[in-house]
């Protein structure tokens, strides 16, 4: 994904001379190609990332497009105040991207672990939050932000996810779901890096005579309600899945959808992370097998709940 | 009320400390191969400062790891976990054998500090900037209890961009935490670019002086000088210190030396052995 990030930036950044890219000290030579032509609109604003989001605010205040950027903890909780109260408080269209979202980089500890900024950032007033489920949603993501007025957050995977889409996407709206595959019986929506596992959830039902549609629901806020309203009255399960906590994330936004629009849920299941940090040492696919949230075990958990 | 007892060494052996600085190199060079881990080059240029903290001057027992009396050491650089872990598997806190469960699935050690979970792991670090605070706060708890532990801060010069590094250096002068220590490891790289082409850091050690500290800049391989130092603390100046320990990011290893991409790459079992042979180990 932030390859796809790197490269759309750059060809936004020709195309628009407000863009600037601000970047917290990483992305070795990601930003080569910007920087080549761009030069004075990319700034490495080095381990500060408070102050990079206030520079940014600043930046969106008077006329331009900046992108924030860096690992997820570090553009989320660590200037959290500087997005409340610089960026969404003064409606600044700055664009935050963040990197390693969820248990993406789960081999460098809970320090860089993200499973709650999804939670932190649709809190907030005035906040867009986009998780896109494959390097081509991020290049639609990516563009559809930079056309907003608004703060917009981005929350990416790392790099070398499998590609979903079979090519860019070139009717993306934020807020407006995609259908990936249709189904009758249950309907599995996925935001953000955990659509790999849907779609293989999907396969594993199929082998076992249950239909799964899967849905792309890249936008966490505003909710794709129309979607929603659909997905909970055709199917009989639908289940959220995401790789960030339970409380606050994108199926607690649908649970308070359901409860606010006094929407009837026949079968409702959550798929995220637990109320704890995950703590052993190991690469993502091995934090999703012990959190039960791999592709496999979410048709062993929707199976169990059918029957 | 307990005082702790001072380490009381004079002098450092400085010969045995340069082995052990060596044997250190060379177990962050087996890890790093051997789980193909990044930050590499981090561990190597702080490699001399763990050293003469941890075999000359902190007053630690590994039998014994949450003395309260002992001194506290925070790793506040957390991406250089390899020095910490194999420091303190060599000084025995857990057995050595654990360090090829480095980066493995379902193992204590991830490629950061972890929290209540590693003996001798006095904070999980990793997101930078975190370790003075926590430091600040250890000290006035010991002041607070008439403990009077030291507490050393490893911090990385990247790490010197937060706010929040500053806020703790104008708290701890403010609070003349003369029992505190901070080493900078000074190696002019950060993860993207040369540290003062990033964030203007120099005069580095004129700043830290400014905010209240006594500060000394210091050659950070010269591990008897940088032992003297942190074996002084606390030095009579009645302030907290700060050693700006000038470094080479990869120290050790010619072809790393100075050389960023080290900051990302591992070895190959090639590479290890040349590395070996630079350092006099078999
Ligand atoms: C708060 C925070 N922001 C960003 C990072 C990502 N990161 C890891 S190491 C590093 C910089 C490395 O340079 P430096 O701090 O000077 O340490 P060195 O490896 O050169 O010793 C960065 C930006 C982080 N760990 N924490």
């Amino acid at each position: 994904m932030r390859n796809a990030f790197a490269d759309e930036l750059t060809k936004l950044g020709n195309d628009d001379p407000r863009v600037v890219m601000l970047s917290g000290d990483i992305g070795n030579r990601l930003f080569d190609k910007f920087k080549d032509k761009h030069p004075s609109r990319f700034f490495n604003c080095g381990v500060a990332e408070a102050n990079m989001m206030g520079v940014a605010a600043g930046m969106a205040m008077n006329g331009l497009r900046p992108v924030a950027y860096t690992i997820t903890p570090f553009v989320t909780t660590r200037c959290l105040e500087q997005i409340r109260t610089d960026v969404c408080y003064h409606e600044a269209p700055v664009t935050i991207v963040a990197v390693g979202a969820g248990l993406a980089y789960s081999g460098l500890g809970p320090t860089h672990h993200a499973c709650e900024d999804i939670s932190f950032l649709r809190s907030i007033p005035n906040m867009v939050v986009i998780c896109p489920g494959d390097a081509f949603e991020v290049r639609g993501a990516l563009r559809a932000a930079m056309q907003q007025d608004r703060p917009v957050y981005i929350r990416m995977g790392k790099k070398g996810e499998p590609v979903v889409h079979k090519g860019p996407i070139t009717d993306f709206k934020i807020g407006k779901a995609i259908t990936i595959e249709e189904g009758s019986d249950v309907c599995l929506l996925s935001t953000g890096n955990m659509l790999p596992e849907a779609i293989e959830a999907a396969h594993k039902l199929k082998e076992k005579g249950i239909s799964a549609e899967v849905v792309s629901f890249h936008t966490v806020k505003p909710l794709d309600e129309d979607k929603l309203k659909q997905a909970f009255s055709r199917f009989k399960l639908v289940a959220t899945i995401e790789e960030h906590s339970l409380i606050g994330g994108f199926g607690a936004a649908v649970s308070e959808w359901l409860v606010d629009s006094e929407t009837h849920a026949k079968k409702f299941l959550r798929f995220g992370t637990p109320d704890a940090f995950f703590k052993k040492s190991g690469e993502q696919e091995y934090a999703r097998e012990v959190l039960g949230l791999t592709g496999h075990q979410i048709a062993d958990k929707i199976i169990h709940a059918l029957s | 009320m307990n005082v702790a007892v001072r380490n009381t060494a004079a002098k450092p052996d400085v010969a045995a400390l340069k082995a052990q600085a060596a044997k250190l190199r060379g177990k962050i060079i087996e890890m790093s191969h051997k789980a193909q881990a990044a930050h590499l080059a981090s561990s190597l240029s702080c490699a001399d400062a763990m050293t003469a903290a941890y075999w000359h001057v902190l007053n630690i027992d590994p039998k014994n790891p949450t003395d309260p009396q002992r001194d506290r050491f925070i790793l506040s650089k957390g991406h250089a976990a390899a020095a910490l872990f194999a420091t303190l598997a060599m000084k025995g806190y857990f057995p050595i054998e654990e360090l090829d469960t480095y980066c493995q699935d379902g193992g204590r050690l991830a490629e950061h500090p972890p929290a209540n979970l590693l003996p001798g792991v006095e904070a999980a670090t990793g997101s930078l900037g975190h370790g003075l605070p926590l430091g600040c706060g250890m000290a006035l708890a010991g002041r607070i209890k008439g403990e009077n532990f030291r507490v050393f801060a490893l911090l990385s010069d990247g790490e010197n961009n937060e706010g929040s590094v500053w806020e703790a250096a104008m708290f701890a002068a403010a609070q003349k935490l003369e029992n505190v220590c901070v080493v900078v490891d000074y190696n002019k790289w950060q993860a993207t670019a040369r540290s003062n082409e990033t964030l203007m850091l120099a005069p580095l050690r004129d700043k830290w002086a400014a905010f209240g500290w006594d500060a000394h800049e210091i050659d950070g391989h010269d591990v008897g000088a940088l032992a003297e130092a942190m074996q002084n603390i606390p030095n009579g100046s009645g302030k907290p210190v700060a050693l700006i320990a000038h470094t080479v990011k990869g120290k050790g290893v010619s072809f790393m030396e100075d050389d960023n991409n080290w900051h990302y790459r591992a070895p190959t079992a090639e590479e290890v052995v040349k590395s070996f042979k630079e350092l006099g180990l078999s």
